[in-house]
């Protein structure tokens, strides 16, 4: 192993400010990931120049992939920073990028709250509450709570997004991991009383359609959450839900 | 633009529609018909006059084929504009598939412009008939050969593949298995499509 560690990050003051790349070389040392690598930056913030400079900013939070906030490119690829594992890397530059999708803050720090607005539009939770005890809720079969299970494993990282061709600056397209909650939350036997209501929003403007089946979702989903599984599913039940819906007029 | 959004799933959904039925069911319907040309210029010939012999075919062919076209090519290159493709980033199989899709709408967009113009508006304006004779015409020059190779290529290509995500976007083909049969099916009929036309080609340019 070589006796530095080669950085590549792409920087940014601001969120208006127009990036640059800046070099590193940190000192290896075994079992590193690239957040304890971002963390001697930060302890030294000295370039690969040997000029002083400040220490990168990024975001992280629990460490052991199932937070998301660490989510950055990583030699081209999405993927989290704190599960990056240097010894697991080919030994060359390691390049660093924040999210391509999102608004920048700084450095590798980017505002991913449209993720948590689609899951609000999508209504992603289960109503309980009442004025009075509601009693307990319905028994769920084994078989829907281990799907249900599945899809519930989704950290909101944002993965899906950056490698979705069909989400981008110029569409208005909801993106795969909330549709993915619509499921979720209309297969459960309380949720399901919103399940019209979680079925038009995303019948509407940059809703379930606006997906080209280009199906990298999936495959950049670090949780395997069945992405494509519940836009397909989805799409037979907004399908005859709309069919229904023209008929009931 | 208003009505685009309130329409939005309306729209889309008649959009993937259109790509099967009709525009998918004529281009089957041509391939095979074209095929006939290996059989000489008579049975060619014969059958082409089959088709003519269709009452009221400009109103059939502008209603069943020129304005789902229509719609679905204005609305498909609007669809190939709202992509930012990555594939050179993300190398999945997929991902290429959705590039190619629409790497394939806009040749083929090309194409059957081209086409369409040539073979049947601006022929039949001024006054010509179809028949071997006409197509063998363009087909026995080589370069019109190639080109009208790739445009083949592109439309088969862009039906078959389109048969694939039509089967997930109105939710028939839903598990990752199910999906993958799908994908083998429609890989065969890529094949065989391909097969038929070359052979029409072949036959119109002998
Ligand atoms: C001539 C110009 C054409 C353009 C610009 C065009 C464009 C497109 C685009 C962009 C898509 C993908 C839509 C999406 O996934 O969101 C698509 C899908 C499709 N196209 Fe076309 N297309 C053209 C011609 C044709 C023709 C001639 C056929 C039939 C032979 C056809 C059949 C289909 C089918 C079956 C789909 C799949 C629909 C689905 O995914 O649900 N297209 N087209
Ligand atoms: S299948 Fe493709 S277009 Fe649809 S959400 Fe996934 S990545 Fe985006
Ligand atoms: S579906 Fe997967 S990639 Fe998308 S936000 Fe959830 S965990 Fe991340
Ligand atoms: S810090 Fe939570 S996923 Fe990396």
């Amino acid at each position: 192993m070589a006796e530095f560690i080669h950085l590549k990050i792409k920087r940014q003051n601001g969120p208006n400010e127009s990036p640059r790349w800046e070099e590193f070389k940190v000192p290896y040392k075994p079992n590193m990931n690239v957040v304890s690598v971002l963390m001697e930056i930060r302890k030294n913030p000295v370039n690969a120049q040997g000029q002083k400079t400040t220490p990168v900013t990024w975001d992280c939070s629990c460490l052991e992939e199932v937070c998301g906030a660490c989510t950055m490119i990583i030699n081209g690829n999405v993927r989290q920073a704190c599960s990056a594992l240097i010894d697991k890397m080919p030994s060359q530059v390691i390049t660093l990028e924040p999210l391509s999708k999102f608004p920048v803050i700084r450095d590798l720090k980017v505002d991913r709250s449209v993720l948590f607005e689609h899951l609000k539009k999508v209504k992603a939770w289960i109503n309980i509450d009442g004025t009075f005890d509601l009693g307990p809720g319905p028994r769920v079969p084994e078989k829907e709570r281990r799907w249900m299970y599945e899809i519930s494993r989704c950290m909101t990282c944002g993965c899906c997004y950056e490698a979705c061709p069909n989400f981008n600056a110029r569409s208005s397209f909801i993106g795969p991991a909330p549709l993915a909650q619509v499921l979720r939350f209309n297969n459960h036997p309380t949720g399901a009383m919103d399940k019209e209501a979680r079925l038009e929003t995303i019948m509407g403007d940059g809703g379930i359609t606006d997906c080209g089946n280009a199906q990298n979702c999936i495959e950049a989903c670090p949780k395997k959450i069945p992405l494509t599984t519940a836009i397909a599913k989805l799409n037979r039940d907004t399908t005859l839900y709309s069919i229904g819906r023209w008929f009931n007029r | 633009m208003g009505f685009i959004k309130n329409y939005n799933f309306l729209i889309r959904k008649l959009h993937s529609l259109t790509g099967l039925i009709p525009i998918g069911v004529f281009l089957l319907e041509h391939l095979i018909t074209n095929s006939f040309a290996l059989g000489g210029p008579e049975a060619y010939n014969q059958r082409v006059e089959a088709f003519q012999n269709i009452p009221f075919l400009v109103w059939i062919e502008i209603i069943f084929i020129a304005i789902p076209l229509a719609f679905h090519t204005i609305l498909g290159l609007y669809y190939v504009y709202l992509a930012q493709n990555n594939v050179l980033q993300y190398k999945y199989y997929r991902n290429y598939m959705f590039y190619l899709q629409r790497v394939t709408a806009i040749v083929t967009f090309v194409y059957v412009a081209y086409h369409a113009y040539t073979a049947r508006i601006g022929r039949a304006f001024a006054g010509i008939e179809i028949s071997y004779e006409f197509m063998n015409n363009i087909l026995s020059q080589p370069l019109f050969f190639i080109i009208y190779f790739i445009g083949l290529l592109a439309a088969v290509f862009h039906f078959s593949n389109g048969l694939y995500t039509f089967a997930i976007s109105w939710g028939i083909t839903i598990g990752p298995k199910a999906q993958k049969t799908m994908q083998t099916i429609c890989t065969i009929l890529f094949i065989i499509l391909t097969a038929i036309g070359t052979a029409g080609l072949i036959g119109l340019a002998a």
